[in-house]
């Protein structure tokens, strides 16, 4: 259903700009992720009548209507199961999901965690700023414990979720994560998980100034990013800090900080990123500031698992060249039928 | 009501017109199968006929208890006919709970067949009676139907003795012995039944000796008819006069599986069925599961919700999307169908209705979605709603669910019932070739860049708006649940346009009317009375209409298939009769509509016990409103 009988367009970020006013607040962390992912696009080589942007409902789930491709702003919390039908009807879609952390795993969570056990081939954009924006500052499902809002003057008592164990243990087959101001990061990893077959998920550390500002200045920060965050490279050691001296290093089973130089400590005791290997990503899924610093980038893929919907579409071919009655009337008649003459 | 008088002591057949059989046992004693064979041999016999298993709610309940009874019902004639039956001629009781839990509905001077052998102080103690009970003695039961004890499990066990198998393995075969004194109760072939078993156990299953256990258990049950005195007499019910051609036996679930997968040829359109399982609808997701090689698409969802979302998504992407499910799960479904109706975008929704509310009675029939199906969403969110009046009319309306659906591009919701989707009937397989196509017309790729494709721009015939589906360059898009502009649709908040979408959410589906046919009245159409029904009570109704008529009561009746729009000549019918009735299987919901829409007296019969209408009560409740009217 694709129109590959020509060559693919060469683009440009503007072509994927519709013709909507983009609305959010200013200063949202938002913009920049709008920025990203029209620069990512041309990189993809996907024709953008191919390209469907679904998402669910609040900020960032205004983003379809700003991208000039196929879009649909659904209800609350489901549009991975809307993004699922999409693809079920045409694999060859490229469909692109984009929540926030409230659409995604409060009232989403469980269609969260079934498209991404079945490895429906979405790529998600998860915008995490830790608060309801659109309804005007409730706490959130990623909120700290103690988040003291309009619905919990005494301070919230609920644990936040881990989005990326969670995907992990949903069964995810490509969790990644980056901040909404790091634009390198941020189209390289979305170039990435534009080629993975199956479900990726990219937790992305977006500000909202409104209501939560400043939350993630911990890690988004000329000056806090260097040692509070560490950036993963396949097949590279764990390195970080302003002086690029500190690693992670697994001690009694534990991501534990490091300093070459120190104690006897050489690179060769650093960890090395195997993004293959799902048990470290759970460890690296749990490095949370101020103990460690926080991964940024793949923390896991596997890109061997079929994606649910090829696999649904082979089943279908696979019986239709089986097996089948010579026409519909024969399936219709069934095997018991019965004369009545005149 | 067939003459089966209990003191006649004939030994030639008599001839009857319709009888009502009822096999009940325990729920692992195989009466469904039982129940299920002796239909389709009453099919190749030529009567007409129809069904109603009766599955109690529990899975497995414990053995013998009254919770734990399933039932078969089977309702054959030599003349059209359109119910499973309201009283039962003959009862199979395999055990004391299945005797308890049926006697009452056998009608004075039927017969009970039981298996005496399972009358033991720990049955009957399971089945709530007293240890020194005996309720096949017990003037009750005695003085008003003709008891017919049978050693059956005894027999059971000596005549297959000789098959070395165990004990278990050979009561299991209790139900071929009660169904072959049943043939031969009612001199039907056992022919039919013995390839079924030697084709199923002996060639699918590879257990050729479980076959021929049950092929012996089959004819000895046969020959105990024919040799036990206790059975005094045989009846015949002749071929029914059906219109010719070739038919087979259909249940409304299997009817709506084929209807949906037709559709999806006639549109040619690959048909993906989103569902969460649920009683009574899981077995359309069954059977469609198992069309595959017809290019049918099954997803069997996390949640009633995502099940509903997802065949949106199918639809929003070309495909035929559908859901099914009953309705609670329809409750569930509300908010994803007001999407799909600000969407504008062809949705199927199958809604196989139980008795609720809640959980309510998920095996028992009710049509009390009606309301639900035409209001049940947030803000105005009008659907199609259609309701199909038989088991075999599910293919029609399938079908026709695409067809409108498609053409208003607006969600159509189907209102099947637990009667119609487990309930079976001979149907005159139709010829697929007369059945008109779906046109599906999707706007094609735009080259020239500087004209903006408007998503809301409207047929003039249908006010639909076009369907443009991703992969199509030039057409990219945006939609949403958010209000939108007509013709841009683009978001927006202007009063007077909302005001206009509203209008015209619900006009394109006003427009249908002249699509769909005109509502008929049949029966005697000059009468003062007219007898209005719905979907799965058609059957009931029209037996009801025709008995009164048959006693000289002057009736119209008509029937609604079309919900939805209603038909257009409806309120021109509704007028010219001054006394009009609505059955119905809730407590009032078509009457309602009928009332606020047409400004019309109607006035309502509303049984609601989890079953369908018995052709008696509905007779009564017509006379007494009639009589009401002029006493
Ligand atoms: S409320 Fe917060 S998240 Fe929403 S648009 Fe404004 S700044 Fe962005």
């Amino acid at each position: 259903m694709s129109s590959s009988d020509t060559a693919l367009p060469t683009y440009k970020p503007k072509d994927f700009a519709s013709d909507q006013d983009v609305r959010w607040c200013p200063g949202c962390g938002d913009y920049a992720v709008l920025a990203a992912v029209r620069k990512a696009l041309p990189n993809i080589g996907k024709r953008k009548e191919d390209i469907v942007f679904v998402s669910g409902i609040g900020c960032a789930a205004r983003f379809p209507y700003y991208m000039e491709t196929y879009g649909m702003h659904s209800i609350h919390g489901r549009a991975p199961a809307f993004a699922t039908g999409i693809k079920l009807a045409n694999p060859e879609l490229d469909v692109w999901l984009v929540s926030g952390d409230g659409d995604q795993f409060s009232i989403g969570g469980n269609h969260t965690i079934h498209a991404m056990r079945r490895n429906v081939g979405l790529r998600i954009l998860m915008l995490n700023n830790r608060i309801y924006g659109l309804t005007k500052g409730q706490y959130s499902p990623t909120s700290e414990r103690g988040k003291i809002t309009k619905s919990t003057p005494m301070g919230s008592l609920d644990q936040p979720v881990n989005p990326l164990a969670l995907a992990l243990a949903a069964e995810c087959t490509f969790v990644a994560r980056c901040i909404d101001i790091d634009a390198k990061t941020l189209t390289a990893t979305m170039e990435r998980a534009a080629e993975h077959e199956g479900c990726a998920f990219i937790e992305v550390y977006q500000d909202c100034n409104i209501f939560n500002h400043q939350a993630w200045f911990y890690a988004s920060q000329k000056n806090t990013r260097p040692s509070n965050t560490v950036d993963l490279m396949h097949g590279e050691p764990l390195i970080f800090g302003e002086e690029r001296n500190m690693g992670i290093a697994i001690i009694d089973g534990k991501a534990s900080v490091v300093t070459i130089g120190e104690d006897g400590v050489t690179e060769d005791d650093i960890l090395v990123h195997d993004e293959t290997d799902r048990s470290t990503a759970f460890l690296l899924a749990n490095m949370f500031h101020p103990e460690l610093p926080e991964a940024l980038g793949v923390l896991y893929c596997n890109p061997d698992r079929p994606a649910y919907e090829q696999a649904s579409h082979e089943q279908v071919v696979e019986a239709m060249a089986t097996n089948r009655e010579t026409d519909i009337a024969t399936l219709v008649a069934g095997h018991d039928t019965w004369m009545v003459e005149d | 009501m067939p003459d089966t008088s209990v003191d006649t002591q004939s030994t030639t057949p008599t001839q009857v017109e319709a009888v009502t059989v009822r096999f009940a046992g325990d729920s692992g004693d195989g009466m469904q199968l039982a129940g299920g064979q002796f239909t389709s041999t009453t099919a190749l016999v030529g009567n007409d006929f129809s069904t109603f298993p009766d599955y109690p709610a529990e899975i497995r309940a414990p053995r013998g208890t009254t919770f734990g009874v399933s039932g078969f019902q089977v309702h054959f004639a030599a003349r059209p006919i359109h119910t499973p039956g309201d009283a039962v001629d003959v009862l199979v009781a395999m055990n004391p709970a299945a005797l308890k839990t049926n006697v009452g509905d056998v009608r004075p001077g039927g017969m009970v067949i039981a298996d005496e052998d399972e009358f033991t102080k720990v049955n009957l103690k399971k089945a709530g009676y007293g240890p020194e009970d005996s309720p096949l003695d017990e003037p009750a039961i005695k003085d008003r139907c003709r008891v017919v004890r049978v050693p059956l499990s005894r027999m059971v066990r000596e005549k297959l003795s000789e098959t070395g198998q165990g004990a278990k393995e050979i009561d299991r075969c209790r139900n071929m012995f009660a169904l072959g004194m049943v043939c031969w109760l009612y001199d039907r072939p056992l022919e039919p039944t013995i390839e079924w078993l030697e084709s199923y156990f002996g060639r699918k299953k590879n257990l050729p000796a479980v076959a021929e256990m049950n092929v012996m258990a089959l004819k000895a049950g046969w020959a105990f008819g024919e040799t036990t005195e206790a059975i005094p007499e045989r009846y015949v019910v002749p071929a029914a006069d059906l219109p010719p051609g070739r038919y087979r036996k259909i249940s409304g679930n299997e009817a709506m599986v084929l209807g949906l997968a037709f559709a999806g040829e006639l549109a040619s359109k690959q048909v993906t069925y989103c569902g969460y399982p649920i009683t009574p609808a899981s077995d359309v997701l069954h059977g469609l599961a198992n069309l595959k090689r017809w290019g049918v698409q099954t997803f069997q969802a996390e949640d009633e919700i995502a099940a509903a979302c997802a065949a949106i998504g199918v639809s929003y992407a070309g495909g035929i999307g559908v859901t099914g499910t009953s309705g609670p799960g329809l409750a569930l479904k509300g908010e994803a169908l007001g999407l799909a109706v600000m969407l504008e975008l062809p949705i199927i929704v199958i809604d196989v209705q139980r008795a609720g509310p809640a959980t309510g009675m998920p095996t028992k029939t009710e049509q009390a979605d009606l309301l639900q199906a035409f209001y049940g969403r947030s803000g105005e969110a009008p659907c199609i709603v259609l309701a199909p009046s038989s088991p075999a009319d599910c293919f029609d309306m399938a079908i026709e669910a695409v067809r409108l659906s498609t053409r208003a591009m607006c969600p159509a919701i189907i209102l099947s019932d637990a009667g119609l989707a487990n309930g079976a009937e001979p149907w005159r397989i139709p010829d697929l070739k007369s059945i008109d196509a779906i046109e599906i017309n999707h706007p094609v790729a735009q080259s020239d860049d500087s004209e903006v494709f408007h998503p809301y721009e409207r047929d003039v015939e249908t006010q639909a708006r076009r369907w443009a589906i991703p992969g199509t360059p030039g057409l990219e898009h945006r939609v949403g649940g958010l209000e939108k502009e007509d013709v841009t649709g683009n978001v927006s908040y202007d009063g007077p346009n909302h005001q206009h979408m509203i209008h015209m959410r619900s006009a394109k589906i006003e427009r249908l009317a002249d699509v769909i046919p005109p509502i008929e009245v049949g029966g005697d159409t000059a009468a003062d009375t007219l007898v209005i029904g719905w979907g799965g009570t058609q059957g009931a109704i029209t037996s009801a209409v025709g008995r009164l008529r048959a006693d000289g009561v002057q009736l119209a009746s008509a029937h609604l298939r079309y919900l939805n729009p209603m038909p257009c000549n409806l309120g021109e019918v509704l007028a010219r009769y001054p006394r009009i009735i609505v059955p119905e299987i809730n407590s009032g919901q078509l009457q309602l509509l009928l009332r606020a829409q047409y400004l019309v007296n109607a006035q309502g019969i509303n049984v609601i016990q989890g079953r369908g209408f018995h052709v008696d009560e509905l007779v009564q409740g017509i006379q007494a409103i009639i009589e009401g009217a002029n006493g």
